[in-house]
């Protein structure tokens, strides 16, 4: 390996990498504010300057290739009066304003102002003014703050894939902008106010909201979609005021979508704080123990082996296992988590994970997506799928209705007959799968979420079984659930034969027979109608369309508010942090199990989250292993199925509020408007 | 410094259409045929360029977007080409755009005199088109011709060895659509000495 002496330090490094990165190796830290890791380098902040032997004046480290035997120093006078001079330079035309800027604490050019700023201005002129620009619903200019650096254009173009910001002029009339100030067109666009190292692009919701050493601040995960994206939650008291992305790399690399960022002012609305009876089709506040009683009465009286609980968007892994020990103890089975009729093939883990891992989609060279729209199903992921397309220009067959993707596709479809020509290798899309290296499948609910769906799942497998990529340790075939609780419902069994192939028909005929008690673990995509003449407790956080219909509420913490387990897509086990207490009288749902089973005999053995995560690991090792997964590849169940002509349908409408958290959110009905009626009414 | 080239606002007029003129369309095809596969889109300045002559010396909303349009470029990538340079005018200039060279040696031998001179003719100011649409008086930095100096760009010509007197009389032609003479007005041949008075 190469070696670069860096501070009289020898190191070695690897081939491509940069000497700022060699630097970092040696322990040298670099200041820099254009350079991005997930960015192309651009090199105009020139605040990386270190001096190199032979070099006549300092180099940027950002920019120039570590070669073997350079002699790099970064802490001379040199240098520190170069950076000195970068960073006078750059506090020209910076205003005085950090006491009223939302960056004031976390502002890079503050951090380094203080390393490397002179204490008082030599600049007699006066400081450039530049006019705010419009950019939509959620992100909050001040361009006079603005340093060029354009990691905000770079963002956009290379990893959101929306060539919508650009910097018009040169010198000192530089200035960021949207075309003719128009909306960013991207679900990742609240990245851009992260990656900003000063105070021009913020965050508009949480505009002059607080100051960040004001905040309690804690790592979780994010449930709003079905990758579980690592995130940080902000807190004041009980009040959620951001999410952050942490980084990981397996997941949403640095990026989360902005329905995880700012969805969370729903968290604060519509909430159910309190129990609720329903007397006289009247919802009235009450407390547990009548509640929990008058539950007990409706089991007892409605036979409590016909006792049903089905699963919604957001329910974790403990809610799960304690709702289906209850129910078995009442002697039922009738739980399961499918709301959205999607069909699985039973008891065969491949059939409903994302067997290939998310980080696989970086090595892909071909894709082949069936009823799925990633831009909106799973935002981040689709910044990887984009990211093959750049890096090894994967091409990206669709087999659905015309999509709105951020790379270009080839349409095979839009029918799900078009499987049966890639089977046979028919379509031009088809050779070019085959032929590929790492092709990967990807199928979406919407192309499973019909009576033919298993056969869809069947036929995939066969496919992915004859890719050149399919082997004992990797799965080309790919399922792309879009909420965070299907995978783990699936992987405890909480799922029943007698709901497959036409859910809402088979859960109304059952109610109609039955008129059973029902449990709604926050499932709010049922039509009411269909549970009438059941009686219905809705244990859940918002007040959503199933809650005004319950015959009881029993409310549950958010999502920030409790410790609970989730299996993301890949069947990754991940954990979320209580930020803070729950609101008003709401209690765990594991919790409402346990104080259930003993008014019903039936016996429950765990007292604590320990004892019922005892039980989850029992139920399924999976869990065992923290941000792990473990997937196999055994497509046992392939067959070459046909086809039949069966349109698809993407069975989402609006990336911005599609559930009961961003359905309540001010900031997601504003996106609404501003972005998607815009965008269908142009 | 007002300069149509030097602003970053798009400026729009309603139910402005820009279409390529047909022979422009084929010139527009030879050019981007110079570039490499896949790399059409270096094309952007000359198609710019062609764009500008075609709408009259500026580049309108609609100019911009045809020229994104024909590279399948997106308008901010286009637009912050135009706005880079400033020889693309991004408001509607005069017939005559004429840029005044105001960097020293232009200066010393009696720059701001042409200025006082253009003013004075187009009844216009510095950056502004004259109410007759004849005129775009601009202040530029060296154009590179300081032997001959001072000297003035119009359109696409330079006008050289000039005075008030002759740097007027170009400048009324011009209003009256006579035709002037390019290049040195005291006919010395390119960037040679002049002949006779030099000591």
């Amino acid at each position: 390996m190469p070696t670069i002496t860096i501070d009289n330090k020898k190191v070695e490094f690897e081939n491509g990498m940069t000497v700022m990165q060699a630097c970092e190796l040696a322990g040298a830290e670099i200041p820099r504010f254009c350079y991005h890791e997930k960015l192309s380098i651009a090199g105009n902040c020139r605040m990386c300057l270190v001096e190199m032997e032979k070099a006549p004046k300092p180099i940027a480290s950002c920019a120039m290739p570590a070669g073997d035997g350079m002699v790099i120093k970064t802490n001379t006078d040199t240098v520190q009066k170069a950076r000195k001079g970068v960073m006078e330079f750059l506090l020209i035309n910076h205003p005085l304003d950090c006491p009223i800027c939302d960056q004031g604490g976390e502002c890079d050019l503050q951090d380094q102002a203080l390393h490397y700023g002179f204490d008082k201005s030599r600049y007699q002129e006066n400081k450039r003014a530049v006019k705010n620009k419009h950019m939509g619903p959620l992100v909050s200019t001040i361009m006079t703050r603005c340093i060029h650096c354009t990691r905000c254009v770079r963002f956009s173009t290379e990893v959101a894939g929306v060539d919508d910001l650009g910097l018009l002029g040169r010198g000192e009339n530089a200035e960021i902008t949207t075309y003719l100030e128009k909306t960013i067109d991207s679900e990742l666009s609240g990245n851009v106010i992260d990656l900003c190292p000063v105070g021009a692009l913020t965050s508009k919701p949480y505009a002059y909201k607080s100051r960040p050493w004001e905040l309690t601040k804690t790592e979780t995960h994010d449930v709003l979609d079905g990758v579980g994206s690592s995130i940080r939650v902000d807190t004041r008291g009980k009040q959620v005021l951001r999410v952050l992305p942490r980084i990981n790399e397996d997941t949403n690399e640095e990026w989360i979508n902005d329905k995880t960022r700012f969805a969370i002012d729903g968290l604060s609305k519509q909430r159910l704080d309190k129990v609720y009876i329903k007397n006289d089709n009247k919802l009235n506040v009450a407390d547990w123990d009548t509640a929990l009683n008058k539950i007990k009465d409706e089991l007892n009286k409605r036979g409590k082996e016909n006792a049903i609980a089905l699963s919604g968007k957001f329910t974790d892994a403990e809610t799960i296992i304690a709702s289906k020990l209850f129910l078995d103890g009442l002697g039922s089975n009738l739980y399961d988590c499918r709301f959205d009729n999607a069909q699985i093939i039973h008891n065969e883990s491949e059939s409903y994970k994302f067997n290939s891992s998310i980080q696989e989609i970086e090595n892909a060279d071909a894709i082949l997506l069936v009823g799925s729209n990633p831009r909106w199903e799973a935002s981040v992921l689709n910044a990887r799928i984009r990211k093959a397309y750049i890096n090894n220009n994967c091409k990206v067959g669709v087999i659905g209705p015309d999509l709105d993707l951020n790379y270009p596709y080839t349409k095979i479809s839009n029918s799900l007959s078009g499987l049966n020509d890639i089977k046979e290798k028919k379509s031009e899309f088809s050779n070019i799968f085959h032929n590929s290296k790492n092709p990967l499948i990807i199928i979406g609910t919407s192309a499973i979420n019909n009576s033919e769906g298993a056969s869809v799942l069947k036929l995939c497998a066969d496919i992915a079984k004859k890719l050149p990529n399919y082997s004992n340790t990797f799965n080309p075939l790919n399922i792309l659930n879009q909420d965070i609780s299907r995978v783990g419902s699936l992987e405890l069994g909480f799922v029943n034969k007698y709901f497959d192939k036409k859910f809402e028909e088979n859960i109304k005929e059952n109610i109609k027979i039955n008129k059973p008690v029902i449990f709604l673990l926050g499932l709010d995509e049922i039509d009411p109608k269909n549970l009438e003449q059941a009686f219905v407790v809705y244990i859940g956080h918002h007040g959503d369309l199933n809650a005004q219909h319950a015959d009881i509420i029993l409310p549950s913490p958010a999502y920030t508010e409790k410790t609970s387990t989730f299996m993301n897509i890949e069947g990754r086990v991940i954990q979320t942090s209580r930020c803070h207490n729950p609101l008003g009288e709401a209690k765990e749902e594991w919790k409402i199990f346990r104080v259930l089973s003993d008014l019903m005999n039936c016996d429950l053995q765990f007292n604590n989250l320990n004892d019922v995560r005892k039980y989850l690991v029992d139920n399924n090792k999976n869990f065992l292993q923290i941000l792990e997964c473990n997937n196999t590849s055994n497509l046992s169940f392939a067959s070459p199925e046909v086809i039949t002509e069966h349109t698809i349908a993407y069975n989402i409408s609006n990336f911005y509020m599609n559930d009961s958290i961003s359905r309540s959110s001010e900031t997601m009905a504003n996106c609404t408007n501003e972005i998607l009626n815009k965008a269908k009414a142009s | 410094m007002k300069h149509p080239g030097m602003t970053n606002k798009v400026y729009n007029i309603s139910n402005d259409v820009f279409n390529w003129s047909e022979d422009n369309f084929n010139r527009a095809s030879e050019i981007i045929k110079k570039y490499p596969n896949s790399r059409q889109q270096s094309a952007v300045i000359p198609l710019l360029d062609l764009a500008q002559r075609q709408n009259s010396g500026w580049l309108s909303k609609t100019a911009i977007e045809k020229v994104a349009e024909t590279l399948s470029m997106s308008y901010i990538r286009v637009l912050e080409v135009a706005t880079f340079y400033s020889m693309f005018n991004l408001e509607p200039v005069g017939e005559n755009f004429v840029q005044i060279c105001r960097t020293t040696p232009c200066w010393l031998r009696g720059s701001d005199k042409l200025t006082k001179v253009a003013k004075e003719v187009s009844n216009s100011k510095l950056g502004e088109t004259s109410t007759d649409n004849k005129f775009t008086i601009v202040e530029v930095e060296c154009l590179g011709a300081c032997c001959n100096a001072p000297m003035v760009q119009i359109n696409d010509d330079y006008y050289e060895d000039l005075d008030e007197d002759n740097f007027r009389k170009i400048l009324i032609d011009l209003k009256n659509n006579k035709s002037i003479n390019k290049g040195s007005q005291i006919g010395r041949q390119t960037s040679h000495p002049k002949r006779g008075n030099d000591a």
